[in-house]
Parts: structure tokens; sequence; C-alpha cells
């Protein structure tokens, strides 16, 4: 489902993104991509949505070798992607049924269906009690739940969730992670990037570390909450 | 129709930009109908000279009807003429009344004698003209020869001049125009680049992003030629009895409604490709 090989990517400023980064991950996947600020997280989720291209290497994403996509190709990839952004990208002076619409919009869908579809989303998110008020009445929680709730509203094939309990605290955390992980169980292959440890140690998923920009770790087997398990087991 | 909610959404979030988006749009389309309106009526005036009689001979008091008789036969016999028409005393008189019947004053101060008959003249040939005009100012019974190829011919280079300077001032103000409108659209694009952005990331497609600026181009421009017109209609309404009693005799007026019409179709449908044309330079040079 997803495919990079070979990836490089340098910036105008000389600086290297990533370096020779091998990476597959498969349909109904759930992964964490972990690393420090600056270890290339972001710039992998770039290339998925082929926002930027890559240096050197491919990228495919279900049979789209992005590096060859033509320019009017890219909002069809972009429909089947839904993505959370680090800064949520939210428009502030829209209402939340108006944020988590504007996928449908955007995709010529029916006003009525829209509206059914949203409500769905928001329901599965549970912020459909917010739909009519405003990003600023809304807390950080449920603000990344608004984010969740349009990245999912065109029940995407992968979505990809960058930093999205970055600044929640612990408890608010795991509601998106438990969210995200329910996501995941219904089919969507789930890439999320974060570096909150604590996730990561409880819950058995896949790993995937960077550090400056090289894959340093990508090991199923050796993920925390998996370590954690066997060593369970053996006792 | 999503992007026409869209665009209107926008222009009630900035309302000045568009008021003055629609103002310089209406100053443009003033002045074509202006302009429109005194090159449709000078054509009008030249047409109406030129199917009049175009030579007038008037003829001393005491001439007698066979002279005129045999002076209108010999005018005939030349083969040139299309049309002789004469006009006696009474028939003058009546005429002169019909003109000025809401004037009392000036149809008690005129009598049929005061009045001289006429022998109103077409040639098949302007350039028969002269001619004719020389044969009449010869005869002994003439007392006047007005021959109006001068005023049309004054008429034709007025309303060329009106033409050369209308078509030079809708040029100036259709590039001044669509160079605002340029800058108000860049505006409105930089204002949405947020939006614009994230509908980008979210997959819309470049044409789902146009669409908005371009109907908003069309849409400032359309309105303001819809005002532009209806200012001028009403001015050329509002003028029309001191122009009737100027242009006394030449039917121009009242215009016809159908007239107006055109000209408010042919501006519309101006508007909206020059809205067009702003809106598309706009997206290309800022949303690329």
């Amino acid at each position: 489902m997803i495919k990079l090989d070979k990836v490089s990517k340098k910036f105008g400023t000389g600086v290297f993104g990533l370096v020779d980064v091998n990476l597959s991950v498969d349909k109904k996947e759930f992964a964490f991509l972990v690393g420090p600020t600056g270890s290339g997280k972001t710039t992998i989720f770039r290339l998925l949505i082929r926002e930027i291209l890559p240096t050197e290497g491919t990228v495919i994403v279900n049979d789209w070798d992005l590096t060859k996509l033509p320019k009017h190709q890219i909002p069809h990839l972009r429909k089947k992607i839904g993505v959370v952004f680090q800064d949520l990208k939210l428009l502030f002076d829209r209402t939340v049924f108006e944020n988590v619409v504007m996928p449908l919009e955007v995709t010529g869908v029916g006003m009525e269906e829209a509206k059914q579809r949203v409500e769905e989303v928001l329901t599965q998110v549970g912020i459909i009690e917010h739909k009519d008020k405003f990003p600023i009445q809304l807390s950080g929680g449920e603000l990344q739940r608004v984010a969740i709730a349009r990245a999912l509203v065109l029940s995407p094939q992968i979505l990809l969730a960058d930093e999205p309990t970055g600044n929640l605290d612990s408890a608010t955390s795991w509601e998106i992670v438990k969210l995200l992980s329910d996501i995941n169980e219904k089919g969507t292959t789930v890439i999320m990037a974060t570096h909150n440890v604590d996730i990561l140690k409880n819950l058995s998923k896949r790993v995937i570390a960077l550090e400056k920009g090289k894959l340093v770790r990508d090991d199923p087997s050796t993920s925390s909450g998996q370590v954690r398990k066997k060593e369970e087991k053996k006792v | 129709m999503k992007f026409i909610k869209s665009s209107l959404r926008n222009i009630r979030r900035s309302p000045y930009q568009a008021f003055a988006a629609v103002l310089i749009m209406m100053l443009t389309f003033l002045t074509i109908s202006f302009f429109t309106f005194l090159l449709t009526g000078s054509s009008k005036i030249i047409n109406f000279f030129e199917s009049k009689p175009q030579v007038t001979a008037f003829f001393k008091n005491e001439t007698k009807q066979k002279d005129i008789n045999a002076l209108e036969v010999k005018i005939k016999n030349t083969g040139k003429i299309s049309s002789v028409e004469f006009v006696s005393k009474q028939e003058a008189l009546k005429i002169y009344k019909q003109q000025n019947k809401d004037d009392p004053l000036l149809l008690d101060l005129v009598t049929a004698d005061i009045l001289p008959a006429s022998l109103e003249i077409s040639t098949f040939k302007i350039s028969d003209l002269s001619g004719i005009s020389e044969m009449l100012k010869e005869s002994s019974i003439v007392s006047e020869v007005i021959f109006q190829k001068d005023i049309v011919s004054t008429l034709v280079s007025w309303t060329s001049a009106v033409r050369k300077i209308g078509s030079g001032l809708i040029i100036v103000l259709s590039l001044v125009s669509t160079f605002i409108m340029i800058t108000i659209i860049g505006i409105r694009i930089s204002q949405r680049k947020e939006d614009i952005e994230i509908m980008r990331l979210i997959g819309a497609s470049n044409w789902y992003i146009r669409w908005p600026f371009l109907f908003e181009g069309m849409f400032y421009a359309a309105v303001g030629a819809a005002i532009g017109w209806m200012v001028a209609s009403l001015a050329l309404w509002y003028s029309a009895p001191f122009l009737s009693s100027f242009l006394r005799g030449i039917p121009i007026l009242p215009v016809s409604p159908i007239f107006l019409l055109e000209v408010l179709l042919a501006e519309l449908i101006f508007a909206i490709i020059l809205g067009f044309l702003s809106s598309f330079l706009a997206v290309l040079r800022y949303l690329r």
C-alpha cells in the first residue's frame, strides 16, 4: 500500500530531510513514526501526499508512483489519504461542521448526503454536540477530533496523523490514540507520528524510528508493547 | 453552484473592496453608456438629415404658381431628382403650428403671409446636390437656398470626433478597470491564502479553487455595468424634455426601451468578458 524505496530528500537550504529511507506499510496496518523534532516524520507525510517530491528514490501509494504522478492527478491522490496536520489547519472563521464538510464539497457530494456523512463522522469522533461551534470555542482535544473528523470524512484508505497528541494532556492523548486505533480496526491504514514515549510503551503496534532523516529502527516484533507482552508470556 | 455561494461569502466579508470594484466598473460602463447614447443619437440625426430633402428653395413672396411649376419641371428634367415636394404658404404655416403647438405666443405672431412657399428637393446622389443648388440659386424667383450637405458633413465630422474620443476613453477606462480588478482579486487571493492551502491539501482541484475568484470578478463587472447603465438611462430619461425641445423636429426621442435593453445586454456581455479576463489574469498571477 505504501512503499518508500531508497528515498532521500534534500531541501533548498542544503539540509537533508531524509536519507536513503526504505519503508513499506501494508494495508490496514497501524504504525507509529517516531523520532525527535527534525528527524523527518513530517517530511515522510509531505512526500506521501505529494506536497513535495523526493530528491532520490521512489514513493509508491496504492500503486501510484508519486514521483511520476501528473499534477492533475494530485487531487485524486489526496482524496484517498486523510491527513491530521500537526498544526491542524482548521479554518477558524468556519464552524466545526463547515470545516469537516470541506473535503465533501471539494469532491462534489450533494449537500444532504454531505450533511449526513459529517454527522456520522462527528458522532464517531465524539463531538457531534459541537458541530455548530467555532474552533475557538473548543478545547485542544476537541480540535484534534475536528481535524480527525475532517481527515476521515471521505472514508480514506490511509490516515496520516502528524503529532496528534503533541499539545494534549496524557488522558486526552490516550483518547485520541484510542480513536485512531478504532479507526484502524475498521480497516483504515493509520500512520501516526509521535514522540510520546508513554503511548509507545503501552500499545503493541509497529514502531518506525527515524533520526536525522535516517531510518534507525523498523521491526514490528521489537515494538515496546509486544516486547512487554512477550516478556509477560515468558513469566 | 458551490462556487457562487463561496464568492458571495467573500464579497460579504470584504465589502469595501467589493464596493471599490463595483464603483470602478460602474464608472467605465457609465462612460460606455453615455457614448453609446451620444453616438447612436448622432447617427440618427445624420440619417434624419440625409433622408430629408437635401436642398430647400424658398420663393420670393410675389412668385406666381406657374413660375414655380416651370422651375419644378426644369429641375425634374435633369434626371437627377428622386423627389420634389412643393410646400405652399398655408402648408408652411401648418408645419410651423405643429412644431410650435406648445408656445401660443409664437403662434399668434405668425401668419401664412410671412412664411415663404418652398420646394423640397432630394437627389439620387449626394454629389448632384451642388449642381441642383446652383441651378436654383440662378433662378430669379428663388430668394434663398438651404443646402443641407454642409449640416450633414459638419455632423459627420463631429460624430467622428466624438467616436474617437469615446473609443479612447473607453479603452483607457477598460484598462484601468482591468488593472484595478486584478489588484482587488489579487488581494482576495492573498486574504484566502490559508483556505487555498488547506483546500489544496484536502484534494481540491485548481479549477475548484479558481472558480469563486473568476465568478467574483464577473459579478463585480456585471453589477457595475448594470448600475452604470441605469444611471446613464435615468440621466437620459431626466433630460429627455430638454433634449426634445433642443432637437425639435428630429424624431430620436423618446428612446425605445428595446434599444435601452439591447444596450444593457451588450454591456453585460462585455462586462462579464472583462470581469472574467481580469480575474483570470489575477488568478494566473497570484494563484499558481
